[in-house]
């Protein structure tokens, strides 16, 4: 079983330290009566890619908005670098933000973009040049100064919006939906080169983003939010791997739900029963609240793997496939397992012929149970 | 037999737009060329090609005042109505509150309303005010007029206008004031130069009104006026007439390029250059 502590440990190369570079405090914005953000708490480390995920509407971007100063806590307080954010706006504040669309000053060139906030700092016209070229080649743009912002691709404006950004030096980086606007293949691109970018700067980056890859591709933490509260905070590997509930389960991706018994439960473990896979002892989720007696195990499909002919595991279970679909790379098989109330979905490789199992077909499973988690309902 | 149908619609068709361009234009036609005839009597066949009405037109003092009168007047008003039309046209572009629209439909008010009878009940609030007539009545009343027009452009180029790039400069540490001298101004200054062409052009020809609220200076168009008494003097009356004319279609013809161009700018955020 994997130790939770091993999990959490963060996948960045450069050491980390534990200072606390931004502090929420029982933040709450209301629109009237609605809760955009409701009762808020979070610390984000100094040097760490932090990311806020969820639906849209989960308030992600208006937490960014508050750290950024385009809008105030309605109660609760939000520090930046040990300092309160209280009462100071937003071009008081050190941070930058990478905006959504951009916003990419229309009227002036990539250059003159970039100097726009090192202007008021009057650092003299050969030191402004030289942070200016830096910047720009941190983000691959050298030689584009004199482009106009209508002449450079959708690509090539997020890069000046970074180096914009970036020149100013901020103890934080926002970024907005960054790469939204992008089509697959440059965002994917973009999510490493934004990866390597924050690990050679050592910047606090915060990313909003709803799209959950992107999320566990960049982060070194993700905070999950849903309806205005933080669901779960959390390394990518404990999120996608120990989800403390359904709703983050679902949202980070597939993943097969099992009615579950608990039998037993102390600190840090979970027994339950479960039709199909039987009497099963987990760790228990940090943040573990039980709801009556019930609980819900939970697999993910590319953790169940097809036994071909005669193998056998130590942990099995037998059923017939009823569906299949072909990805190219990756087969998914519906599989329906007696006493389960809802088939199961497996996600197997295509190299030993996960794509030619007829439909029909009797099947077996092997799973390690490690691979299962418990989750509150 | 479509394609007969067609030429035979395509040239009525063609025949009704040429006979438009001429209804519109035909009577604008008439001022250039009889302001270079020899003849004092705009009549057919013309009797020869002459330059010294316009010649005469330096040498006329009083029309030398009137002219400089309706630059100052026009200069004025375009200013007054411009700034009163930023103030407006971004409050309406930019917030969101009860009353937008009819607030907007009252000051697009003046262009229909007729402009006698909005001359004569300035002049009574003018004087009812105790203001004597002069140069300073006439240009409330053209200020009046053309806060219309300058709104219509200047709305044209504050929408679209993307928040985030104010946001964004204020994230760059510029101040409210810093914010809009750098990005709002020069985004809209296109806008903002059209608009004072706008209403330059429309103060500079405006009768109506200027007849009714000024004292004893006379603008342009009232100096015209004026001059049709005499007979004689129709050729001057001309000519001055053609140079108004190149005058205003020149200034609304940069006025349109720069409102075009405004519009063009403020669209063009947005990231949809992927």
């Amino acid at each position: 079983m994997p130790e939770p502590t091993q999990a959490e440990r963060p996948q960045s190369d450069r050491p980390q330290t534990d200072r606390a570079m931004i502090e929420i405090r029982s933040v709450t914005r209301s629109y009237g009566a609605f809760k955009a953000l409701d009762d808020a708490t979070l610390t984000i480390r100094e040097g760490e890619f932090f990311s806020l995920l969820g639906p849209s509407g989960c308030g992600k971007t208006t937490l960014l908005r508050m750290i950024a100063g385009f809008d105030n806590p309605t109660s609760g307080s939000i520090s930046v670098g040990g300092q309160s954010m209280e009462g100071i706006p937003a071009n008081r504040r050190p941070t930058n933000m990478v905006f959504q669309s951009y916003a990419i000053f229309p009227h002036l060139n990539v250059e003159q973009n970039v100097a726009y906030g090192l202007k008021r700092l009057k650092l003299g016209v050969t030191e402004e040049k030289r942070r200016v070229e830096e910047a720009l080649a941190q983000v691959s743009l050298t030689g584009l100064g004199k482009r106009l912002a209508t002449e450079l691709s959708g690509g090539q404006r997020q890069r000046v919006a970074l180096a914009r950004a970036l020149v100013m030096r901020p103890k934080v980086l926002l970024l907005d939906e960054p790469l939204s606007a992008l089509d697959k293949k440059l965002r994917e691109q973009m999510q490493v080169e934004l990866r390597r970018l924050q690990q050679a700067v050592g910047i606090t980056f915060v990313l909003v983003t709803h799209d959950q890859y992107e999320a566990l591709a960049m982060s070194d933490r993700i905070a999950v939010m849903f309806g205005g509260k933080i669901a779960q905070v959390a390394s990518p590997k404990e999120i996608y791997q120990r989800p403390v509930n359904r709703q983050v389960a679902d949202f980070l991706g597939g993943m097969n739900f099992v009615k579950a018994e608990i039998v037993e439960e102390n600190a840090a473990s979970l027994v339950v029963d479960t039709l199909g896979f039987g009497r099963v002892r987990t760790d228990k989720p940090k943040a573990f609240v039980r709801n009556g007696g019930g609980a819900t195990l939970g697999i993910r499909p590319e953790r169940l793997r097809v036994l071909w002919d005669n193998a056998t595991a130590k942990f099995e279970v037998a059923g017939k496939v009823v569906e299949r679909h072909y990805f190219g790379e990756i087969t998914h098989l519906i599989v329906e397992i007696p006493g389960l109330e809802k088939p199961l979905s497996v996600t197997e490789t295509n190299d030993f012929g996960a794509d030619d199992i007829p439909v029909g077909t009797p099947i077996r499973l092997a799973y390690d149970p490690e691979a299962l988690v418990a989750m509150a309902d | 037999m479509t394609a007969m149908r067609r030429l035979f619609a395509g040239g009525w068709l063609t025949a009704y737009a040429f006979l438009y361009i001429v209804f519109l234009y035909l009577p604008v036609i008439f001022l250039p060329i009889f302001s270079i005839n020899t003849a004092p009597t705009p009549k057919f066949p013309l009797t020869g090609y002459t330059l010294k009405w316009y010649e005469d037109l330096p040498k006329t003092p009083a029309l030398l005042d009137a002219a400089w009168n309706s630059l100052i007047v026009g200069v004025s008003a375009s200013v007054l109505a411009t700034l009163l039309g930023i103030l407006a046209a971004r409050s309406i572009t930019r917030y969101r509150y009860p009353g937008r629209r009819t607030i907007n439909g009252l000051i697009m008010a003046p262009l229909v309303l007729p402009e006698i009878i909005l001359a004569i009940s300035m002049l009574l609030v003018m004087l009812q005010l105790g203001l004597s007539l002069s140069l300073f009545t006439v240009v409330l009343g053209h200020v009046l007029i053309c806060i219309p027009y300058s709104m219509t452009v200047l709305t044209a180029g504050f929408e679209g206008f993307d928040r985030s790039l104010e946001e964004a400069s204020a994230d760059l540490g510029e101040s409210a004031f810093g914010t809009f001298r750098r990005v709002t101004l020069p985004m809209v200054a296109p806008a903002i130069i059209s608009s004072l062409l706008v209403c330059f052009t429309i103060s500079l020809d405006e009768f109506v009104i200027a007849f009714f609220l000024t004292g004893t200076e006379t603008t342009l168009p009232i100096y015209i006026w004026g001059q049709l008494r005499f007979a004689a003097k129709l050729p001057g009356v001309l000519a001055l007439g053609t140079l108004l004319l190149v005058a205003s279609f020149v200034l609304m013809t940069v006025a349109e390029v720069l409102r075009r161009r405004a519009a063009r700018r403020t669209q063009n955020e947005g990231g949809l250059y992927a």
